[in-house]
């Protein structure tokens, strides 16, 4: 069976699941068809081991993201085994492709095997599945989950020329909010306990969460003892909390706290005690001050 | 004008999920809830038809103890409810749910949908761009908020420099991220109603829609693997390791 890859782009150059999309269409035994919505990253596709060919598909549709458009536009290059990465644009036009072709979509596939035996984590990871597809499909692929195809590819590239009817139209760009996010929608939080010394000190951990879209959090010592407002605590009569990455400053670990925050996906703590309970919990544990570690804390994250 | 609010029943999340013989053991989930993102779908169609008109049409497919999703929605405010009768919901793959939400919506003549981004069970986010292909309509995913603008709609939704104002105009299909407020909650008047409230429940013979065999088969579903015991480092110098590894390893940040 052929297989294509359906390109993304980030800014003005390819997103790099682009390449781990062909190395797993690769791993397969598959030479796959590069398709690019847009155009933008196409030299850069055809570079990638591996590749057969590239479709660099350009026309107006592609200045606004509408996944039915991009979808209409390029689903006529999209034949085979169609893989995509299982990001927000990625699981959008490869849904529409999978409708429009009447075929099925499998989504989040963290392993792929011949057959084709695809697997994929549920219930937001509290379970696996492995699946069987036969016949033509599509697929996305978990970001970092498959080996990156290397460069020392020389496809060449068909530039198509497909344009769409758009049905959405941008009509007011809105910076992002500054105020700060609750704990029971962010993605990440930062949280501090009584290990920080004082309630001011709290401010060096909303510098940290600015620079990562965090949301900050407490512990029920501190929310009781600096009343810090309730809406920050993170434990059992607070929040239940399941960020991908939840980090514990000066957090000791008491169990109504672990309760709160053990579901998390990443948890890092810093904790000058090494036997602190935190760590017991922590996927990072450090042993430091946080006068020291939140100060490396910023430094580290301001040169990625 | 009616507001199709397509609904799925999930295990709560805050549930254990355990396995038997190699499939996830459904009699053993302690509470069934309405998928979170569903829930801002259901809420902003209840806003919407309240600053315009409407009815909200609640829709769900699967086994009978969806019933109570469907009851659940009607107390809050939904007008009108259908039930998708699939038992072997879980052994349909994406062509054929898709199919049967696409046949319900367009039987009931909606040309505006909401839904949640991806239901808590499967993750996949293939429903809303799904039914908006079969029924030839538009689809915004991830809005957070959407309100009637004229002859058409404007929605909120993320952009690469944070959020972006869209509009578009019916058929439309919005797939909700987390919405700006949170479903209400049903009061007891709501709950009595919703109890006598009907339920029309079409086959997918009813709907005229004809499944086919589905491509993908389930071969195994398995416990997660165990977390992996932590690793600890010792002073603020490992600080700039940690970070490439939650940005490496993790891919968190």
């Amino acid at each position: 069976m052929e297989y294509t890859v359906i390109a993304e782009s980030s800014g003005d150059s390819l997103h790099p699941i682009t390449a781990q999309l062909v190395g797993a269409a690769s791993a397969l035994g598959s030479s796959p068809t590069v398709v690019v919505p847009g155009g933008v990253g196409a030299d850069e596709a055809a570079s990638i081991a591996g590749v057969s060919k590239v479709v660099s598909v350009v026309g107006d549709c592609f200045a606004t993201f509408d996944g039915g458009a991009w979808a209409t536009a390029i689903a006529s290059q999209c034949s085979g085994v169609v893989l995509a990465g299982a990001t927000p644009i990625g699981r959008e036009v490869a849904s529409r492709v999978a409708a429009k072709r009447g075929v099925p979509i499998v989504q989040d596939a963290t392993g792929l095997a011949a057959g084709i035996t695809i697997t994929r984590p549920i219930y937001s990871g509290k379970a696996v599945e492995t699946s069987t597809v036969t016949g033509e499909c599509v697929i996305t692929l978990r970001a970092n989950a498959f080996e990156a195809a290397g460069a020392g590819g020389s496809a060449a590239v068909n530039v198509i020329d497909q344009s769409a009817d758009v049905g959405i139209a941008v009509k007011e760009a809105i910076a992002k909010a500054s105020e700060r996010l609750d704990v029971s929608e962010a993605d990440i939080i930062i949280s501090g306990g009584r290990g920080i010394g004082q309630k001011e000190n709290f401010a060096h951990l909303e510098e940290v969460a600015d620079m990562i879209g965090a949301a900050v959090g407490a512990s029920r010592a501190v929310v009781d003892e600096w009343g810090m407002p309730h809406s920050m605590q993170v434990g059992q009569t607070g929040k239940t909390v399941t960020p991908s990455l939840y980090i514990a400053v000066g957090i000791s670990g008491a169990i109504q706290h672990l309760a709160g925050m053990r579901s998390s996906k990443y948890i890092v703590a810093i904790n000058k005690d090494p036997d602190a309970p935190i760590f017991g919990v922590a996927d990072y544990g450090i042993v430091a001050t946080w006068e020291e570690a939140v100060p490396a804390l910023k430094a580290a994250l301001a040169a990625l | 004008m009616s507001i199709a609010v397509l609904l799925k029943q999930v295990p709560d999340t805050t549930a254990k999920i355990s396995v038997s013989a190699g499939r996830v053991d459904e009699s053993a989930v302690s509470k069934w809830s309405m998928s979170p993102y569903d829930e801002y779908a259901l809420e902003s169609a209840l806003q919407l038809k309240e600053s315009g008109g409407g009815d909200v049409v609640a829709i769900t497919a699967g086994p009978a103890r969806c019933e109570k999703l469907l009851r659940d929605a009607a107390a809050v405010g939904a007008d009108t409810l259908v039930h998708i009768s699939a038992e072997n919901i879980n052994d349909l793959d994406s062509t054929q749910v898709q199919k049967l939400l696409a046949a319900a919506v367009e039987k009931i003549g909606s040309s505006v949908v909401f839904c949640g981004k991806q239901a808590a069970d499967t993750n996949a986010g293939s429903t809303g761009p799904g039914v908006a292909e079969l029924i030839g309509a538009s689809c915004v995913t991830l809005v957070s908020e959407v309100a009637a603008d004229g002859a058409g709609y404007s929605a909120t939704r993320p952009s690469a420099a944070g959020q972006e104002k869209v509009g578009v105009s019916a058929p439309c299909v919005f797939a909700f991220d987390k919405g700006i407020t949170e479903m209400r909650r049903p009061n007891v008047r709501g709950i009595m109603m919703a109890k006598k409230k009907q339920i029309e429940t079409w086959s997918a013979a009813d709907l005229g829609v004809d499944l086919g065999a589905a491509a993908v088969t389930i071969d195994a579903h398995s416990p997660p693997a165990e977390k992996p015991p932590g690793q600890k480092f010792e002073g603020a110098d490992s600080v700039s390791a940690v970070v490439g590894k939650l940005r490496d390893e993790a891919n968190v940040i």
